[in-house]
């Protein structure tokens, strides 16, 4: 018994507490969370999909606000393509209420949002990708039952301003693994907020 | 009189609005805020003098920044006098100043040097801070002569003191 608890113990510690997150190349564990329409979504659920476009993502930071029309662009471009655009909220809804699953669902009506856009409720799944920040991009690719991780970090090079992008990194990413070749950059950053755990 | 009182607002009205993308924000009481690109800001991160730099990024949208605020401020009021230079980096958005960055500034009535980071290229300057940096804020430098450490938290006072006060020279 206390060999099983054990393992069940370095089992949370691995997935999560001390990961430290996802390099590219990297298998993606699957999940099982709650989408604003009501129902459980899993990676698995898109049977048909070449990748995902798994972005944390959230309601009150202004850097995600300034990149949803972008998001529901990038979804509508690429969800035909085999690569459908996930949003996951890691944000705890008492450490920051406006990133409550209600108000989910309120900006997700307000933006007509065309992709799925779920709440890792338990706040077990972003610990475990390693994301840092809102909006952190993980690029999985498809491969058999599985999902690698094929670039990791921000949409484009200005969050400011669309008309202004010189380098679009996600996009880029997402035409290199359609036309069978590796993401270049497979990895870039971004200012972001933090990701709101209660104290 | 009249007049003059038209040139005076007019010039006030000048300083409050001066607020172009490399400009200098004057504030009423005489504080500014300097608005720069990075390369304008980097040397500030390679000072080589007998200083120790706190160099905390923030904005005023991120609530563990705002929160923080005060241990900075406390730091510099502190440690101002002992060669310690608080800086307060905001990545708000520039077309906020006014509406936005000033009226927090004042309303905080922070002491702090403060610049506003224009450079919506993140990705190339992110990792010239450090490439231990994320990107998420709040985060913070502290160097002198002979130290260097980056920190993605949030800090308390007595946290900063604790990794300020022995680098002091």
């Amino acid at each position: 018994m206390k060999k099983v608890f054990l393992l069940l113990l370095m089992g949370i510690y691995s997935a999560g507490l001390f990961a430290q997150g996802y390099e590219i190349g990297d298998i993606a564990t699957d999940f099982r969370l709650l989408n604003v329409d009501g129902n459980y979504v899993s990676m698995s659920d898109y049977e048909d999909a070449k990748g995902i476009i798994l972005i944390f993502s959230c309601n009150h930071c202004p850097y995600v606000v300034a990149y949803e029309d972008r998001m529901i662009e990038l979804h509508n471009t690429y969800a035909p393509k085999g690569f459908p655009l996930v949003a996951v909220n890691p944000n705890d809804s008492i450490a920051e209420p406006r990133d409550s699953y209600t108000k989910m669902i309120e900006r997700a009506e307000e933006k007509n949002f065309p992709f799925d856009y779920l709440l890792d409720a338990d706040q077990l799944i972003y610990p475990e990708y390693g994301a840092t920040r809102t909006p952190h991009v993980y690029l999985l690719e498809k491969e058999g039952e599985q999902f690698r991780v094929a670039y990791i970090g921000a949409i484009d090079d200005n969050y400011r301003d669309a008309g202004a992008v010189e380098e679009h990194f996600l996009a880029n990413a997402i035409d290199a693994l359609l036309a069978g070749e590796r993401p270049d950059p497979e990895f870039t950053r971004a200012i972001g907020c933090t990701i709101k755990v209660q104290e | 009189m009249r007049l003059y009182t038209a040139i005076f607002l007019f010039a006030v009205f000048f300083l409050l609005n001066d607020s172009d993308a490399s400009g200098l924000t004057v504030l009423p009481d005489g504080k500014d805020i300097e608005v720069m690109d990075f390369d304008t800001f980097a040397p500030r991160l390679e000072m080589d003098n007998d200083s120790v730099y706190v160099i905390n990024f923030w904005a005023t949208w991120c609530a563990p920044c705002v929160r923080e605020l005060p241990a900075f401020e406390e730091l510099n009021e502190t440690y101002g006098g002992q060669k310690v230079k608080v800086i307060l980096v905001s990545l708000d958005n520039p077309d906020l100043i006014d509406d936005r960055v000033i009226p927090f500034v004042e309303r905080m009535d922070l002491q702090s040097e403060l610049i506003l980071l224009d450079d919506p290229n993140s990705n190339r300057w992110i990792p010239l801070v450090s490439e231990e940096w994320s990107g998420a804020i709040p985060a913070t430098v502290i160097y002198s002569s002979s130290h260097r450490s980056f920190h993605e938290r949030e800090f308390e006072f007595e946290e900063l003191e604790e990794l300020v006060s022995p680098l002091i020279q």
